[in-house]
């Protein structure tokens, strides 16, 4: 089950619609390269339930043809410059939410149903620009009370970064259970881990409340420090200085272009 | 003799007022003086031995209990068990709407912000949601937002148990009448006077021919702020305690 990155970055088709998670949950930025090297164009990205690095560099690939999400940056290092460049120019599509209706998107897929209702968003221009969005009149009120019906978000792939798996297959994802939200609406879920233990993760009632099962996970690779410069949970912080350095460079296309072949991809 | 209060002082007092009697407030990753108003208050309350609001600081792990990832936010605040928020905005305007997104027509927007974030749910559903923004410009403060991400009033029959209740920026605090719907000037910070603020505003508002001063914090808040409140506020925005540490210490000089 144990595969390399590049194993993994096969999954990605051109045409599917790609999972990632908020920069703080566990993003696997060690895959960035490996799909960048396969050059799968026409990518959906689904962010859960906003996006940063790894959206910013997907796009600036050139990789990515709409971007569902509630918002992109990079945080303290400001906004996501080929994000905002290519909206700009209009090279990609905008499906603009709001977090909850990520979140209710995935849960709707998570039960199998083919929506969920949610207040909110009436009277804002998120909802005008969202065909798929629905209104109607709460069917258990007496009359009126409109409420929107988001659709069921079903990702093809979901990728992200946890601490650990055991050689089972089963991963911990701690109080991050949006992690688990975005595999049980995923079709397959690719997950690098910084490593792997020998013992089962659910052997221990501690520790298998805050494991996704290996029933969701597809495959498994080992990436130390795969979150760099993202930290991780528990394990190591956010490199700052290097989204800083990223951020500088990405102004222009050209400065990307030179980050991305010259940029070491590891941290130091 | 303590230094002369800093207007940022002014801004954390009034968040402070402004949440009283709130049991639960949930503050953004990067919103120091939020967080910093809402310590102060629970600093206050826990001084008169009752228990203060509880102080959700999103983004953070130590400020932070939720355990069922980041839609619990969003699930707690659906239920009715957050009290108070704070928002932002690239641009408000007169009606109280926000618009995180961008400059420009939608969606090929010639100024692109980050996105909407929770606002689309949260403003509809916290009782009180403070406006909050140092920026008080009439680029920041506008007469129409360009792009809706949360309006600031809903029509009769749609739920809506949230919304703004005021607007706090580096000059003023107003009151956000949602039966109008439209702002009403509360009070000016020192410093400020009416045809200032009116310059600086991009929309119409209410106010007195003589509007009140903000008030300044009595001595003991003072102390009680620079004191426990800015080594709690420490924990989580260490640079931004150690900026205003420096600068009561060395009062800011006045451009001459």
């Amino acid at each position: 089950m144990v595969s390399d990155l590049r194993a993994l970055a096969k999954y990605v088709e051109p045409g599917i619609r790609l999972a990632l998670p908020v920069d703080y949950a566990g993003v696997s930025m060690a895959m960035t390269r490996p799909i960048m090297e396969r050059n799968t164009r026409n990518l959906d990205l689904v962010c859960v339930p906003t996006g940063g690095l790894q959206v910013d560099q997907l796009v600036g690939a050139g990789l990515v043809r709409s971007v569902e999400t509630s918002a992109v940056s990079l945080g303290e290092a400001g906004g996501a410059p080929r994000f905002n460049a290519a909206v700009k120019d209009g090279t990609i599509a905008l499906k603009d939410a709001t977090c909850p209706a990520i979140h209710a998107g995935l849960m709707a897929a998570q039960k199998g149903s083919p929506f969920m209702p949610m207040r909110g968003l009436i009277g804002s221009d998120l909802l005008r620009h969202r065909s798929d969005w629905r209104v109607i009149d709460n069917p258990l009120a007496d009359g009126g009370d409109p409420i929107v019906l988001i659709p069921a978000i079903k990702p093809d792939i979901t990728i992200f970064h946890a601490p650990m798996a055991d050689r089972f297959g089963n991963v911990w994802i701690g109080r991050r259970r949006e992690l688990a939200a975005m595999a049980y609406a995923s079709a397959t879920t690719l997950v690098t881990v910084e490593r792997i233990v020998d013992e089962s993760l659910l052997a221990s009632e501690m520790s298998a409340a805050g494991v996704l099962p290996a029933l969701y996970v597809t495959e498994i690779a080992v990436a130390p420090k795969g979150a760099w410069p993202y930290g991780l949970w528990g394990e190591y912080p956010t490199d700052t200085a290097e989204i800083l350095r990223y951020a500088r460079a990405a102004r222009t296309a050209e400065g990307f272009s030179d980050y991305m072949a010259n940029a070491q991809m590891e941290p130091a | 003799m303590m230094s002369e209060v800093h207007p940022r002082e002014i801004l954390i007092c009034t968040v402070a007022k402004l949440l009283d009697g709130v049991r639960h407030v949930a503050v953004g990753a990067s919103s120091p003086i939020p967080a910093a108003g809402a310590m102060l208050l629970r600093a206050l309350k826990q001084q008169t031995g009752e228990k203060g609001p509880r102080i959700s600081i999103l983004g953070s792990v130590e400020h932070n209990f939720f355990t069922n990832g980041s839609a619990e936010l969003f699930d707690c605040a659906g239920q009715g068990r957050i009290d108070a928020f704070f928002l932002g905005g690239g641009q408000i305007d007169g009606r109280g709407n926000v618009n995180l997104v961008g400059t420009g027509d939608y969606p090929q927007t010639q100024v692109r912000w980050p996105g909407s974030f929770g606002s689309a749910y949260l403003y509809y559903v916290v009782p009180r949601v403070i406006l909050f923004r140092e920026e008080h410009t009439p680029r920041a403060l506008v007469e129409k937002v360009d792009f809706i991400s949360t309006p600031g009033v809903s029509d009769n029959g749609v739920y809506r148990s949230g919304g703004p209740i005021a607007l706090l920026t580096s000059k003023a605090l107003f009151r956000f009448d949602k039966a109008r719907p439209g702002f009403d000037l509360q009070s000016i910070h020192p410093g400020h006077d009416l045809a200032g603020i009116k310059d600086a505003t991009g929309f119409q508002f209410a106010h007195e021919s003589q509007p009140q001063q903000t008030a300044l914090p009595d001595p003991q808040t003072l102390a009680l702020l620079r004191g426990r409140v800015y080594d709690e506020v420490a924990e989580t925005y260490p640079d931004f305690a150690a900026q205003m540490r420096r600068e009561i210490e060395r009062p800011l000089s006045h451009a001459s």
